[in-house]
């Protein structure tokens, strides 16, 4: 399973790497969200500077479906698909595979939208270590539920409009968790963000076993 | 490849007639069609067999049955000793399918997409570049993008792919399409060589002439169902027949009569030698 995962994590950022996709207009698209953000509440530098944490977060959900949507769509073209479910691949291999590629992109481009906020919103982190957590966590959950709702909507001709439909309401406690956590990081009362970094844990474990199990079913019947 | 290589089972007094694909009054269903409506086919270790027929007459659902894509609602499918009926996915890594599709990935080389591939199904690094080589990819094209290439080359890449992976069953549905002259003599060249090592061919044409040179033997089917050379479809036109609605609520039902009303028309063991 483990090789097959490295194998299929492998392919996928080979051909994120090719296509430039998500440098070229994820990256972007994540950095412009942040801005026309700062734009609307320039103003009231206070509020930007609460709500930093939920605009940041936001920024990575709407970012990260795209990178979502690329990844659940490579897939689906050209007989893919059939290919995969004769390749004696372990079902589970390819979706933590897949998931372990589209976590790589998420946190890359957390990195960058990390750099953005200290820029334009003069955040500073008061607990880097909760932050780092946080960040791991709510990608590895991000990334897990993403690629499990990526399989389920895979067969659909409006793959691409359906999945941010049925993915952002199951992400929403993803979203809650990790700007509480970003909160008291940066507020400086991190004990109060573990136990959400913990929720945020818990979520990515139990969607990745649940992507584990059910893709196998997934590639067949969808 | 390996001409003496034992990948796959060799042709022996004790196996020859070992059944690969057995189906046995198979029903499939697209939807609620019923793209085959009561197959009977044996093919033995070593074969080739070549599917003809109309366009619509099932050849292409035949060949995703045999690879355990599409699964059968009626009937019996063992293939490769494994029942589809109850687990289609343990055949699934022993057979290769080259069909319309190319399974390629666009962004990635044809270097890559054929160690992919390879990988996947545990090649070893030599039979991955003997496939490219075999399939002329080993110059200047193997480090080409899979979506800069031409049809005939991504024909050429998928075949590599399936090489690499070296399956036991190969199941080649319009195997010819897209390839210039020398690629489909090199094409027939591999064929021929697969089964001396030891592999079963099933392949789908509408290239007749070329195909039935290739083939052992050939098999005709009309709507969904296998019959006899020069054989009336069953139950009347093929394209009428094709598109009746099954009297019953399950759209089975009435094809597996239709199929079994085709067999008793014509005999068991419908296919025929060419």
């Amino acid at each position: 399973m483990w090789r097959d995962a490295g194998l299929v994590a492998q392919r996928d950022l080979r051909i994120e790497l090719r296509s430039r996709v998500t440098t070229n207009q994820v990256a972007p698209f994540a950095l412009l969200v942040l801005l026309l953000f700062a734009f609307a509440l320039d103003p009231d530098r206070g509020l930007l500077e609460r709500v930093t944490p939920g605009l940041y977060w936001t920024a990575v959900l709407f970012s990260g479906l795209l990178a979502l949507g690329r990844s659940a769509a490579l897939d689906e073209v050209d007989g893919t698909r059939d290919a995969l479910r004769l390749s004696g691949l372990d079902p589970a291999g390819v979706f933590l595979g897949k998931a372990a590629a589209v976590a790589a992109q998420l946190l890359a481009l957390e990195a960058l939208l990390a750099l953005g906020v200290a820029v334009l919103y003069d955040a500073e982190p008061a607990s880097a270590v909760l932050l780092l957590a946080t960040c791991v966590a709510a990608t590895a959950a991000v990334a897990a539920a993403g690629t499990l709702y990526g399989a389920l909507v895979g067969g659909f001709r409006v793959r691409e409009t359906l999945l941010p439909l049925v993915l952002l309401p199951v992400l929403a406690p993803v979203l809650i968790g990790a700007t509480r956590a970003f909160e008291a990081a940066l507020g400086g009362a991190a004990a109060d963000g573990w136990p959400w970094c913990g929720l945020l844990a818990g979520f990515a474990i139990v969607y990745s076993v649940a992507g584990a199990l059910a893709y196998g079913t997934l590639l067949e019947d969808t | 490849m390996d001409p003496e290589g034992d990948h796959y089972p060799r042709n022996t007094p004790g196996n020859a007639m070992e059944s690969v694909v057995h189906l046995h009054a198979a029903v499939a269903l697209l939807g609620r069609f019923p793209a085959l409506a009561g197959v009977d086919l044996d093919v033995a270790r070593g074969e080739i067999v070549l599917l003809s027929g109309a366009n619509g007459a099932g050849k292409t659902t035949l060949l995703r049955v045999c690879a355990g894509l599409v699964p059968i609602v009626r009937g019996e499918a063992v293939v490769l000793g494994h029942d589809l009926r109850h687990d289609p996915r343990p055949v699934r890594h022993r057979v290769g399918l080259l069909g319309h599709a190319t399974g390629l990935y666009d962004d990635l080389t044809v270097e890559e997409n054929v160690r992919f591939w390879g990988r996947a199904a545990r090649a070893a690094r030599a039979d991955v570049e003997a496939a490219m080589a075999l399939v002329g990819l080993d110059g200047r094209l193997r480090t080409v993008a899979a979506g800069k290439l031409s049809a005939g080359q991504r024909r050429r890449t998928s075949l590599a792919c399936l090489l690499a992976r070296r399956p036991e069953l190969w199941l080649l549905d319009e195997p010819h399409a897209g390839l210039d002259a020398d690629a489909r003599d090199q094409l027939d060249q591999l064929i021929v060589q697969a089964v001396s090592q030891g592999a079963t061919v099933v392949l789908a044409s509408h290239e007749l002439d070329r195909a039935r040179a290739l083939a052992h033997r050939t098999v005709e089917l009309v709507a969904g169902t296998i019959v006899p050379a020069g054989g009336e479809p069953a139950g009347g036109e093929p394209g009428a027949a094709a598109g009746d609605e099954p009297e019953h609520g399950d759209p089975a039902h009435g094809w597996l009569e239709h199929g079994e009303r085709a067999r008793g028309r014509h005999g068991e063991g419908a296919s025929h030698v060419a």
